[in-house]
């Protein structure tokens, strides 16, 4: 909605801690799926807005306090996503070859406080729990051929990683069934499609599938038909000879949930993970994953779990919900707090792609306008907004960095991706974007 | 087709969505990027937009759209490419559209058409109905606007957007989550 408000004009300011904007978008999108970061050109456009400016660098909760800034403004907005992850909780979760999902696609995007994760590639299984879309990335960056990898701005130290890796086969590991996958239908197609990869799965664990098709709603049974032509179904000739080329293999496994990852002789890193089989109870919405004290045990050197991002708290003057991990609010109004708001996956849960989170946005921005409408929120004082805060930033040798340093992060990047054929290179280090960005 | 002229439409396109002006397109340019071009953008998918046969510019195409407050609004063009296009072109005022400016990775820019116009419509690929799947309010006559490519046979439409835009990327529908 329009910045602009009867009788008075909004300024915005944006505070990152990061010197560069963007956050999932430029580190949580896939490298190889370019055309979802085209939202960067809208949200330069709103950076670039004469009432819009960017303040990188700096750290709310360390460098600045959320009092302090509702001190300066009228109105904040909390809007820091998700950056912890859920953990599996098992043993053997702190091996060497255990990583979150978050921390790999991290590693492989260029966030600087993942650059030296050095995961080990030199195993043959790969293990994924979770079946969202994440796992999917993760699944499809491991396999995927690096003449493709390397047009992308995937970080040079993952693509020279990859290009070393041994990983041959990719399981993708969920708690419940076919029925149940929490991946969306493209990803899934790029998985069938993948050049020189094939399919492997459990025909018996699709028992059943088929049957329901016909009374799922058309979503499901898109996804689901996908599914059973990729798992089950007697490919064609052409398709079956693509196959027998093919040398790596990936495939979903079911009903499966993680109990234990295994450790190798010398103790040090993983050498498989120990699963609990479960069966399903109930159904529709209340289908329920059951163990039946069946257990399994899966020979791999490298486990990724994609269970789910967590927000975390960002200042203890903020009220936060310490079990569903998000910002207490009413439609962004966060509780008993005048004055601060939130929006996106801190307030409603890290779910939902970036058209999902901008129109929650939206709707938070429209209850902000409602509240200055209404008096609830009161702006007729006179506040001192980013002058306040940058003179207590600066007491604290703290240097932002702006939208247009930020123009120079950019343009560096570019020009030493374009030297290699990809979109960019994107820098790891913090204090390299600040050499550039002061340049 | 070569990989050159593939890239200077991509970037033409994206040129032309910043800066929201119009560049003319030439019949002779437009290519049909096909999914066996996997090289070209890193990845195994169909990327531009379709339409093949631009308008010629002395054939204007008028076209109302019933935007999510219910308010009609009136425009025309005389550039041969689809309702994104248009709804940018001409600088509607329909929030959210078009996000991933036409490349099929979400399903902001879903419309509703009449059943007869939906009908005389050219067949849907994969790509597309991957993308429809996620579209809040999806119905039988539900194209994706960057996907609709405008033609004479298409004066004087009605396109209705429909009331909220969300990619259904959450548990309680198709079961994903992100």
């Amino acid at each position: 909605p329009s910045l602009t408000v009867p009788d008075s004009v909004a300024l915005v300011d944006i505070y990152e801690r990061l010197p560069v904007p963007f956050g999932l978008v430029r580190f949580g999108v896939a490298p190889d799926h370019p055309e979802v970061k085209n939202v960067i050109n809208t949200f330069t456009q709103t950076a670039q807005h004469a009432r819009c400016s960017f303040h990188g660098n700096v750290r709310v909760g360390k460098d600045v306090t959320v009092e302090e800034l509702q001190e300066a403004y009228h109105a904040v907005v909390l809007s820091y996503g998700a950056e912890g992850n859920r953990t599996m909780g098992v043993p053997g979760e702190d091996l060497a070859g255990v990583y979150s999902a978050k921390d790999f696609v991290g590693w492989y995007n260029g966030l600087p406080r993942n650059s030296e994760l050095r995961p080990d590639l030199s195993c043959e299984t790969a293990v994924i729990l979770g079946q969202g879309n994440v796992a999917l990335d993760v699944a499809r960056i491991l396999l995927s051929p690096v003449d493709i990898l390397k047009k992308t701005d995937i970080t040079q130290h993952a693509l020279d990683a990859l290009a070393e890796s041994s990983v041959r086969r990719v399981l993708i590991v969920g708690r419940r069934g076919p029925l149940q996958v929490a991946c969306t239908i493209k990803e899934l197609r790029e998985m069938v499609n993948l050049p020189g990869t094939r399919p492997e799965m459990e025909a018996s664990e699709f028992e059943g599938i088929a049957e329901t098709l016909k009374s799922l709603a058309r979503p499901r049974k898109r996804l689901t038909e996908l599914l059973l032509k990729a798992a089950i179904e007697t490919p064609g000739e052409e398709e079956l000879e693509r196959r027998n080329r093919a040398e790596r293999a990936w495939g979903f496994r079911f009903l499966r949930k993680p109990l234990e990852v295994l450790p190798s002789t010398d103790l040090i890193r993983a050498a498989g993970i120990r699963l609990a089989v479960n069966r399903l109870e109930g159904d529709g919405e209340g289908v329920r994953a059951v163990a039946t004290g069946e257990v399994e045990d899966v020979e791999c050197g490298l486990v990724i779990s994609s269970i789910g991002y967590k927000s975390l708290l960002i200042d203890p003057a903020v009220p936060f919900d310490a079990r569903k991990a998000i910002i207490p609010n009413t439609m962004g109004r966060v509780q008993q707090t005048a004055g601060l708001y939130c929006s996106g996956w801190v307030k409603r849960g890290p779910t939902g792609v970036i058209a999902t989170t901008m129109n929650d946005s939206f709707d938070t921005a429209r209850t902000l306008l409602q509240d200055i409408g209404k008096g609830t929120l009161d702006v007729s004082t006179v506040k001192p907004g980013s002058q306040g805060v940058s003179t207590l930033l600066e007491k604290r040798g703290v240097k932002p960095v702006s939208f247009s340093d930020w123009e120079k992060i950019d343009s560096e990047e570019t020009r030493r991706g374009e030297i290699k054929g990809k979109p960019r290179e994107k820098m790891l280090d913090v204090g390299e974007m600040l050499q550039v960005a002061r340049a | 087709m070569s990989v050159a002229s593939a890239s200077i439409q991509f970037f033409t396109r994206l040129l032309r969505y910043r800066t929201k002006c119009a560049v003319p397109f030439h019949a002779a340019s437009r290519i049909l990027i096909s999914p066996y071009l996997p090289q070209v953008f890193g990845g195994n998918k169909v990327l531009l937009g379709t339409c093949a046969q631009p308008l010629r510019s002395e054939e204007k195409v008028t076209v109302y759209f019933i935007n999510r407050d219910g308010r009609k609004i009136t425009t025309s063009s005389a550039k041969g490419d689809s309702l994104l296009d248009l709804v940018v072109e001409q600088n509607l005022d329909i929030e959210g559209f078009g996000a991933c400016e036409g490349t099929l990775a979400c399903s902001t820019c879903h419309v509703i058409l009449d059943q007869k116009v939906y009908n005389q419509l050219g067949p849907i690929t994969d790509e597309e109905n991957d993308m429809l799947d996620l579209a809040f309010g999806l119905t039988d006559t539900s194209r994706l606007g960057c996907q609709v490519c405008l033609s004479r046979d298409l004066e004087g439409i009605t396109v209705r957007v429909p009331d909220r835009v969300n990619d259904m990327r959450r548990s309680d529908d198709a079961g994903p989550t992100l």
